[in-house]
């Protein structure tokens, strides 16, 4: 791969938030985003969480790339992302002890979330410290932008707050089911509903001319 | 599984030897283990310290603020102030025996029962000799929010675990005798309710000979 | 008795480890395409339950009780390791299973429902019968809201469905009503 090739740096950091985004267009991390967005501030802290572990393995396998034999390549991938969780563990655990019990075994499964080992296969392990770490903090931002939507739907209708905060005042019946697992899998489904439906209709939009392409997507949704 | 041989042509990476995979997996595992073992080592007193306040400010709670209290650990036929052989302390069942001043104020005592979502783990205050409670406290539970949370959530119901006797009897709204034993359900949450009383009642049943058969009055190490 | 029936079927549907806890989701979106498949996956998974649960009270038993700071990396280096190990087994001992089989292992290996299935009986305390009796209700449930997945998918495919909503998007709407569903059962143990 010869330098002039590779897309320029910023564009390293920009693909994760909305291109490639990691929950919305490649589906991956779906047990995190799923279990813990019920109120924006473990969204927050469960995005901390992915953050602090995808910088650090991504700094580490990059810059190991070179030493690590081909057979045991995932192996070691797992074993430092496994520490980086344990580390991330034990730090929410002293730091913020509430967040920590909310989010319970979940810090533990970010070890098995394919957003990690999968930008460590598909991009740490190929490419140089500093786009490493622009790709771990693009991905990161749109994983944590996903959760805070997500957080902030489910907080704001199941529970009427956000980030605690009362928003639709003390007359609004809460929407319980959005803070329960169902509320979930609904607001995630329709969060990829509109996700591809604006990306179609971007789409048509390039492909026909605006006058016909419009109106027609519009009838169809 | 295996690999297509690469052309010749190719300065192909060379296969490791079993002493370098070995070499690299038991290179990180030292790397991964000193790094855990370091984070673990700063964080353990916070950690630690974390859980004791938490400990401390829930028996504070269900014993109306006691001066300090002793921990005391529960075996097959008494309670002991030494942590029995073998036992771990993080993990051993105890109760706690809060003072005010001279006086023992009761017992504390951490009760577990099947809730109608999942676990409910909570704890109470006990005076052995009016077999009164003193307070109780849910420290875990996944109640349905607006319904099931209740438990902890509505202060007259919680307010009631002050003054009633053992053995609790759950009665329905309106429908007491206005005897010391009954508490009033909650409408809407009986399932919910009817399990806080149950865990109690079992509790008692079980540690409540030891707690009656224990001598307050003996000496303190 | 009571509180391992307990055990079992709050693991298989009270809460569900796929559609209340959200663990299995990857076996769950992934290969939930057809009935076959599925009931295929959810045996394997149940299989890899039981082998995580009898490693992880062995690990938290003799080996983790030093170091339980160790666990996380522990669990899924063990767990990894018996099942490439099992998995080579089967292949010399039985290739029809393997076939059958096989070809989950390895995916099932990062799944999350195995490891979340290790953590949750740890944090619970579970023993090693109580801890077994978990595996085989979760791996159950694991497989109940596979196979009910998988069912509704096929027939979906008869549907008229609009172009945009071809996608996971709609899969995760049918899973929330199914979640919905499953919530009903909640209550089913409680004191009476």
């Amino acid at each position: 791969m010869s330098p002039a090739k590779k897309p320029p740096p910023s564009q390293e950091l920009i693909k994760g938030i909305w291109r490639e985004n990691p929950v919305l267009v490649q589906l991956l991390g779906l047990c995190p985003a799923l279990a813990v967005t019920n109120s924006v501030a473990n969204s927050l802290a469960m995005s901390g969480a992915v953050l602090f572990v995808l910088l650090g393995s991504s700094l580490l396998v990059s810059s190991i790339k070179r030493i690590v034999p081909t057979d045991v390549r995932i192996s070691t991938y797992i074993l430092i992302i496994a520490t980086f969780v344990t580390i991330a563990d034990m730090i929410l655990e002293a730091s913020v002890p509430a967040v920590h019990k909310e989010l319970g075994a979940f810090v533990a499964l970010i070890v098995v979330n394919c957003i990690i080992l999968g930008r460590q296969e598909a991009f740490a392990s190929k490419n140089s410290v500093g786009r490493s770490l622009l790709d771990a903090v693009g991905m990161s931002i749109g994983f944590t932008l996903t959760m805070v939507l997500m957080g902030t739907v489910r907080e704001v209708l199941g529970n009427g707050t956000f980030l605690g905060y009362s928003v639709l005042g003390p007359n609004y019946e809460p929407w319980v089911i959005m803070i329960l697992p169902p509320g979930g899998f609904l607001t995630l489904g329709v969060i990829l509903l509109v996700f591809s439906w604006v990306k179609r209709r971007s789409a048509a939009r390039d492909k026909v001319a605006s006058s016909i392409g419009g109106p027609a997507v519009q009838e169809a949704a | 599984m295996t690999a297509p041989a690469p052309p010749a042509d190719v300065p192909a990476r060379p296969s490791a030897s079993a002493q370098r995979l070995i070499a690299t997996l038991g290179g990180f595992g030292a790397l991964a283990g000193l790094l855990i073992v370091s984070v673990f080592v700063v964080t353990q007193p916070t950690i630690r310290a974390n859980k004791a306040a938490a400990l401390a400010a829930a028996i504070s709670e269900v014993l109306a603020a006691p001066d300090r209290y002793d921990t005391l650990y529960v075996t097959a036929d008494a309670l002991t102030r030494e942590l029995p052989s073998g036992a771990n302390a993080e993990t051993a069942e105890a109760v706690y025996l809060g003072w005010r001043g001279e006086a023992p104020v009761g017992f504390a005592v951490v009760a577990n029962g099947s809730g109608f979502q999942d676990n409910i783990r909570l704890i109470f205050g006990y005076d052995v000799s009016s077999a009164q409670l003193l307070g109780m406290l849910v420290l875990e539970s996944k109640e349905t929010p607006g319904l099931g949370d209740k438990i902890y959530k509505d202060a007259e119901f919680v307010a009631q675990f002050s003054q009633v006797h053992a053995p609790l009897v759950g009665v329905k709204e309106g429908q007491g005798n206005g005897l010391p034993t009954e508490l009033v359900m909650i409408t809407g949450a009986t399932i919910s309710s009817r399990a806080v009383i149950k865990a109690i009642n079992a509790t008692l049943e079980r540690v409540g000979p030891l707690l009656a058969a224990y001598d307050v009055q003996e000496p303190r190490p | 008795m009571g509180d391992l029936v307990w055990i079992l079927v709050s693991a298989a549907v009270v809460n569900n480890f796929t559609l209340a806890l959200f663990l299995g989701l990857c076996p769950f979106l992934g290969v939930s395409g057809k009935v076959e498949t599925a009931v295929r996956m959810g045996i394997a998974n149940i299989f890899v339950m039981v082998l995580t649960a009898l490693a992880v009270w062995v690990l938290n038993t003799f080996v983790l009780t030093a170091a339980p700071f160790l666990r996380i990396i522990a669990f899924i280096i063990v767990i990894a390791s018996l099942v490439q190990i099992v998995e080579m087994a089967i292949k010399k001992l039985s290739p029809a299973l393997f076939r059958a089989l096989g070809i989950f292992l390895p995916l099932i290996t990062t799944n999350c429902a195995i490891l979340g299935l290790a953590i949750f009986s740890t944090n619970r305390g579970y023993g090693l019968v109580e801890g077994l009796f978990f595996a085989v209700g979760a791996g159950i449930g694991l497989t109940i809201a596979l196979v009910l997945m998988a069912s509704i998918r096929e027939n979906l495919e008869l549907a008229d469905v609009p172009d945009f909503a071809q996608n996971m998007g709609l899969v995760l709407i049918l899973a929330g009503a199914l979640s919905l569903a499953f919530m009903g059962f909640a209550g089913l143990f409680s004191a009476a």
